[in-house]
Order: structure tokens, then sequence, then C-alpha cells
């Protein structure tokens, strides 16, 4: 059995909603705001009305730059600093892969990049914990060994 | 408004840590919660502050007439998305077609919530209910009418989920052989929020449950009982083919050229243009589209009489509203969007305005 993708009749124009443009306007005039007066901006991606394959051109015209991370916490996220410096692009997945938000931040640093003080604080309980199991275990292997 | 109702100690933090998520993973879950709700990103530590120390609140959800399509919207993910972190945040004490018990045992369960709830609970009711004959809907042999005024009495606020408890829906279409009625129809003395659709977009459901946990309070509706989060700006108001309908644009057949390009969807019968909801940016699958995007037009499914409007393919009577008001780049997100907003009306409303005028439902083609 043959299986044929979907073809969708509808064609991607320049301008659909004309909202491409602005949005990169706002961009440029967030990156001004950071720079001045240290101030990050979040824009999200899902409040604007945008036309298929109009989300693709922002990205595509934004662009990749030095810094993509990824990570794992209730399915996959990455994030990409894009060719524009302090331009970022936040993108949540579920565990399904499918997008659950999508965000340009405007900021030196993402704050979800953070390690997060009350994840460290479990990460040094835990740390902890282990050693302890470590030193009953080296105690023990002592102990046998004497 | 209303305060939260405080059903079970537990909060939302303390099940999300029970479950192994961690603060960052948490902080992804607001910054989604944000945008579902759709709040501006600037208000993500105060989500994450409030879910944090909400309290389990205790629902109970009947349902009446109704196809189990506003119950399967909302539990259809099988992952851990936003929509079921949210309901595993909530005590479901009640809801006959998810329960493992039945009969006199469910309704027991309902008795044992209700009474240790008083007055806190939350009242889900999904479909409308039957005044013609007690019979025609029952429960474990109460009727849908006994059961809804029985359990709204204690009840802190009731949320009326899809077009069916909230306007009667397709039971009410004429000729309303069961003389089907909405929740708001027969009760009168309490907080209710109409939260229309059919089905309802999952998100908008668990919206307004998150707008319990995080506010404490009911949201801000509109003429029709409606929060305004989400019914605030019609399907027109958000539409990415909106361009096409302004320039005059219209495709006239499904296969046509004009339904080729994507041109706008109003001379098939859209109601896009007098339907207030989300689908538009919420979109539905988990944000992959909605039926405009699928090259069909909008139904008007969460207005009141949308099944008796005239035909889903016919045309609305005339143009819409003054498209000064219409909201081109609403991005509830970008917090200094207002001047190029400005700037792309100003265009689109010279060549627009004059041959527009405001559409009402009652306008609609018979
Ligand atoms: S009439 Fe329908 S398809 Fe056309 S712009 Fe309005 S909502 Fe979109």
């Amino acid at each position: 059995m043959t299986t044929h993708s979907v073809q969708f009749n509808i064609q991607i124009g320049d301008d659909l909603t004309w909202n491409v443009a602005p949005l990169l306007h706002e961009v440029k005039h967030a990156l001004d705001n950071l720079i001045k007066n240290n101030e990050t901006t979040i824009i999200d991606l899902r409040s604007i009305p945008l036309a298929p394959g109009e989300e693709d051109k922002i990205l595509n015209i934004l662009g990749q730059g030095e810094i993509k991370a990824q990570l794992y916490a209730l399915g996959q996220s990455e994030i990409i600093e894009t060719q524009y410096a302090g331009v970022w692009i936040v993108s949540h997945y579920n565990d399904e892969n499918e997008i659950m938000g999508r965000f340009i931040e405007i900021t030196s640093m993402p704050d979800i990049l953070c390690s997060q003080t009350e994840d460290m604080i479990e990460a040094r309980n835990h740390l902890s914990e282990s050693l302890k199991e470590g030193q009953n275990i080296h105690e023990s292997s002592v102990e046998k060994s004497a | 408004m209303t305060d939260i109702p405080e059903g079970k100690d537990e909060t939302l933090g303390d099940v999300l840590r029970q479950r192994g998520i961690s603060r960052r993973s948490f902080l992804k879950f607001c910054a989604t919660t944000a945008s579902m709700m759709a709040l501006p990103p600037s208000m993500i530590p105060t989500i994450a502050h409030a879910l944090e120390r909400a309290k389990k609140p205790s629902v109970i959800w009947l349902s009446f007439q109704e196809c189990t399509g506003c119950t399967e919207s909302l539990t259809r993910a099988h992952s851990v998305t936003i929509e079921n972190l949210i309901f595993d945040s909530i005590s479901l004490d009640y809801h006959h077609t998810l329960q493992a018990a039945s009969g006199h045992a469910a309704e027991e369960a309902r008795m044992a919530a209700m009474e240790e709830n008083y007055g806190k609970y939350l009242l889900v009711v999904d479909g409308s209910i039957p005044l013609g004959n007690p019979g025609y809907s029952t429960i474990a042999g109460i009727s849908n009418y006994d059961m809804l005024m029985e359990t709204a009495k204690g009840a802190a606020a009731i949320i009326s989920v899809g077009t069916c408890a909230a306007y009667g829906g397709i039971p009410h279409a004429k000729p309303n052989p069961t003389g089907a009625v909405s929740v708001g129809e027969i009760i009168k003395d309490k907080p209710i929020i109409n939260v229309p659709g059919c089905p309802p977009i999952p998100v908008v459901i668990t919206g307004v449950l998150t707008h319990f946990l995080t506010f404490g309070t009911i949201p801000e509706l509109d003429h029709i009982g409606r929060p305004k989060v989400f019914y605030g700006q019609s399907i027109h108001d958000r539409c990415y083919r909106r361009t096409f309908y302004d320039k005059g644009q219209f495709a006239e057949t499904f296969d046509d050229e004009g339904a080729r390009k994507g041109w706008c969807l109003y001379k098939l019968g859209c109601k896009g243009p007098t339907t207030y909801n989300a689908c538009a940016t919420t979109k539905w699958n988990n944000g992959t589209s909605f039926p405009i995007e699928s090259g069909h037009p909008c139904l008007g499914c969460s207005e009141p009489e949308f099944w008796d409007g005239g035909g889903f393919y016919k045309a609305l009577s005339m143009p819409t509203e003054d498209i000064s008001k219409t909201v081109i780049y609403t991005a509830a997100g970008a917090v200094a969007a207002g001047v190029a907003i400005g700037a792309i009306q100003k265009g689109r409303k010279n060549s627009a305005v004059a041959s527009h005028s405001k559409t009402t439902i009652d306008d609609l083609e018979k």
C-alpha cells in the first residue's frame, strides 16, 4: 500500500497578514531597550495572527547564531540565539513533540536556561544523600577488608 | 468575585513535586499557561507564584444531554500536557464518564463530595437540561433537572462547558423536542461561566480552571457569560485570511482558484465575523491549525443558536463591522506593539471602512 502525503491548497503569499515586518520592527525596538535600559521583552508568537508559513518566515529571517540549547523538561524545549545577539527563540514541545508555545525573547540569557534555586537545593540534598550512601559503602568495604 | 474553592489541602506545587516535576519544568509549564490564557509573558512569575500555592479544588462534573465531545476534547491527550497537568491538579470527585464507580456508588461519591466541600466546590456541567419530560434524560434514576438543582446548591461557581450547557446547543435546535435549556436558564443565584464551543477548545476549558487556581476569582465575562480573555475577539478579527476579505478576494467554491490561493471563505458561509472564540490563535490539536486554515468556513459553534443560523454554507447577509475596531496585530505578549499596529490599521481602514457595516447573528440569511 502506498501512502500519499496530503497536499494543502493554501499557497504562501508574501504578505498574508502583514504582521511579519511590524513584528521584526518590534524586535528591533526591544533590542534597543535591552541595550539602553537592560530591559528584557518576551513576545508570545501564539498571540499574533500569522498565516501558514509566516512563522517560518520570521524564524528564517532571524536565523541561527552561536548558541543552540536543548532542554528536557515535560518534553523537549529548544533555545536558540538567533544571528542577532540578544534575540532568542524559545520553543516548548510536549513529550509527543507537539509545539506548546513559542516565544521571541530579547534578553542576554533566557531565564529558563539558568539553574533554579529550588532545583539546586534539591540537588544539594540529593548529592549529600548519595555521598552518605557512598560513605557507608566505603565504610562497609573497609570493615570487610579489615 | 468568588473565592477559590479549596476542597483539598494539597497544593498544585505539591502535586507537581510528587510527580518529580523540576522547577525548570514548572517554569515551562507557567510560560505555556500564560500563553494559553492570552496573558502577557510578564505575568509568568505571578502565575508561578500563585499556582504553586493554589489549593486543589473539588470539582463535580455533571453530564446531561450531550455527546461526550466536551469531555473527549479535554481528556483526549495522552502525554504530559498543560491540559492534563491542570486536570490532575483538581480533585475530580464525580464525573460519570470517567469515574470507575457507577450507579448508587457513584451517587454516594457525589453526595460525599458535596457534603465535605459545601459552598466551595466547582460544578462543571456539559449538556443541556430537558424540561419537556424529566424522563428524557436521567442518571441513576434522577432527572437532569433535579440533579442540577441539588448539586448547584452548594457550588461556589458553575462552569457550563460546551454550547449545550451554555446556550442549549444542538438539543435546543428547532424543533427542540425535549424542551432543552441551558444551565443559565435554570440557575439564577450562582456565578456561571459559559465556555461554549462544539466542543470548546481544550485549553480554554483548562484556562478557566487555571484562572480559578491562579487568581482565585472567576474571569471577566462578556454579555453572554463567556470569559473575555478567550472570547473577547471574533474569529474574523484574528483570521489570517483577513487580508483577502479586506481586498474583496473570496473563494466562491471549494475548488476554485480563490480556494487554492487561500482567499477569504466569507462567500462559502464563514461565520467568523459573528463568532467569538480563540480558534484563530489558540488553534486545535496542540496548535496545529483551525477549520479556516484547513479550508473550511467557521460554523460559529460558540454562539447561541448556531445550529439554526440559516445554513453553514450560506454567506452572512452583509459584510461585517467597522474595520477600525479590528485587531490586526494583537500581540498580547508583545509589550510595545503599538506603533506598528497603528501603521497597519490606517492603511487598511481607508480601503475597507466605507463598505462595511456591523452584522449580528440575527442578520444571517434565513
Ligand atoms: S470571513 Fe471567515 S475566512 Fe474570511 S477573513 Fe473573516 S473569519 Fe477569515
